[in-house]
């Protein structure tokens, strides 16, 4: 019988009446389904985004100079430019500086006599030393500052990071709470069929075959709610992938989530049903095992 | 099928004793909760291929007997043997097995109501792993026995509770079980029904299935000479000529 449970004859289907979408169990699934793959997406997208980022400025520095004459602008490129480690090095423009601590001190805060400080943005090779750079540079331009650029967006790279795990917590969360909503299906279930289990029971059914009925019916539950809410949160993503509100991959300047990031997301569903069919197994099992 | 004959031809010789119980009740007691003991003391032997009726009056603990009996209580004190086997605190998982080799006529029939007749009768070789081909004729056959068979289709509410209690009885056969126990298998039925009802379980005990039926039908009692009776008063089993703690020789092959 074991078998032909699972196989799901006829006969064995009429053992427990009432069809698919006849209690909460679908919904609840395609909800939770829904959810935890619109979270999915933006924690894989926000992990895309600090992985970019983070890639984008891994090799990239920064040396200040307090005193932005041209005199010492010249003297730091010479001296940037005789380490062998730099492979790129550029000058941020005295117009730009000015103009951009306009916008914080007003525009007569810069008088000929305040100096302006200087930038050099520099890119270090591969596998290069930045301590014994940055050490050579700061020994020649006395005052100056060397600066990682990972540094600098170290918060914001914490904030995505962050929001990732918030994002797989919620995942997880949504997964125990779809189980929680499985077992009381399940428990429901055993109570409305107690009487059809207890004759089954009575002439030699074992927990097993008994299991099995539910669990296929739950798992026939479980698969329509996961495919809907799927479905659904497949178009939503789409709508906001093609719209505007990409900001992810406003951020990159590539698309917010990769074909493995999508693989992982169209598991989601199955994975929501093989949870479900689970957590109705395990909830049967253990409630049967209270009876003789 | 062959395990029923071995059994029918080895009941010619057999000869009742210990080794020849199929149940084997010692210092049985059952209470519910905290109550008092509704079984109290139960100290008998059943032989394989006996018949018994079991008697008594409302309320002396018959059904709570026979649910012992088919394994769907456990006893308080005491200790059960079926099949050779001590069950009292067996693992639930080989019970399944055990309740296989017996057949069960609930008082309230039990038939499962959204299921046709042919399905409640073929539920038990279904849960035994029968393939649909090989249940469609043996179930027919005995629908048509209990004189059902063009009610096949028809679910338990449709039925009177004389059908209903036919269901149950076929479906309690269907499978030919070594230990039949029945809880007023006749409560429901005519006359002629109940008559033809007790030559099924002649004719089952004839192929050595021990029969324990609880019935108040004293005609009943009286068409089957060879039976054995147990008389269950307030809990406790009357054995007054000791057959009961020794069941007579031969027993089996009395009917």
């Amino acid at each position: 019988m074991s078998v032909s449970i699972l196989a799901g004859s006829e006969a064995e289907r009429r053992l427990l009446p009432g069809g698919t979408l006849r209690g909460p169990t679908p919904y609840v699934i395609a909800i939770m389904t829904f959810a935890m793959m619109i979270v999915a997406a933006a924690g894989l997208a926000l992990a895309n985004a600090a992985g970019i980022v983070a890639g984008a400025v891994e090799h990239r520095y920064v040396l200040q100079l307090p005193d932005g004459s041209d005199a010492k602008v010249q003297s730091a490129l010479r001296a940037v430019r005789s380490v062998p480690a730099v492979t790129a090095v550029e000058a941020v423009p005295q117009a730009e500086m000015r103009q951009t601590l306009e916008k914080w001190i007003g525009p007569g805060g810069l008088g000929r006599e305040l100096p302006v400080p200087a930038l050099l943005h520099l890119e270090l090779a591969p596998g290069a030393n930045a301590d014994a750079v940055g050490a050579t540079l700061t020994r020649a331009n006395p005052g100056a500052r060397f600066i990682a650029d990972q540094a600098t967006v170290q918060p914001l790279l914490g904030s995505l990071r962050a929001l990732r795990w918030l994002a797989v917590a919620l995942v997880l969360l949504m997964a125990a709470a779809t189980s929680a909503a499985v077992v009381l299906a399940a428990r429901g279930a055993l109570d409305t069929h107690r009487p059809t289990i207890e004759i089954m029971h009575g002439i030699g059914a074992t927990d097993q075959q008994v299991a099995l009925l539910f669990q296929r019916k739950i798992a026939l539950d479980a698969l329509v709610g996961a495919l809907a809410g799927g479905a659904a949160a497949a178009l939503a993503l789409l709508l906001i992938a093609g719209g505007r509100l990409a900001l992810a991959s406003d951020l990159t300047g590539g698309p917010p989530l990769g074909v493995v990031d999508l693989v992982l997301l169209a598991l989601l569903p199955v994975a929501a049903v093989v949870l479900a069919t689970l957590v109705a197994r395990f909830a049967v099992l253990s409630a049967l095992h209270k009876v003789i | 099928m062959a395990r029923q004959r071995a059994h029918a031809t080895s009941g010619k010789t057999r000869r009742a004793g210990p080794l020849s119980a199929i149940v084997e009740f010692e210092s049985v007691g059952l209470r519910y909760g905290t109550g008092a003991e509704v079984l109290c003391d139960l100290d008998f032997r059943l032989a394989k291929g006996g018949f018994y009726f079991l008697t008594g009056p409302s309320g002396a603990g018959k059904t709570s007997l026979l649910q012992l009996l088919y394994l769907a209580r456990r006893p308080s004190r005491g200790r059960i043997q079926l099949f050779g086997q001590d069950l009292t605190d067996a693992p639930r998982d080989i019970l399944p097995d055990y309740r296989r080799r017996i057949g069960v006529v609930f008082q309230d029939f039990r038939l499962i109501r959204h299921l046709s007749a042919f399905d409640n009768v073929a539920l038990p070789l279904r849960i035994s792993g029968r393939s649909d081909a090989e249940i469609e004729g043996p179930v027919r056959e005995m629908l048509a026995w209990v004189g059902l068979a063009d009610r096949a289709s028809a679910r338990p509410p449709t039925l009177s509770g004389g059908e209903q209690q036919r269901v149950a009885i076929a479906r309690a056969v269907i499978s030919q079980p070594e230990l039949l126990v029945a809880d007023e298998p006749t409560g429901n039925v005519d006359a002629d029904m109940a008559v033809r009802l007790l030559h099924l379980f002649t004719a089952l005990n004839r192929l050595g299935t021990t029969i324990v039926v609880a019935t108040h039908d004293i005609g009943l009692i009286s068409r089957t000479p060879g039976a054995q009776l147990i008389r269950l008063e307030k809990g406790s089993v009357t054995d007054p000529t000791g057959g009961l703690k020794n069941p007579p020789i031969g027993l089996a092959s009395t009917l």
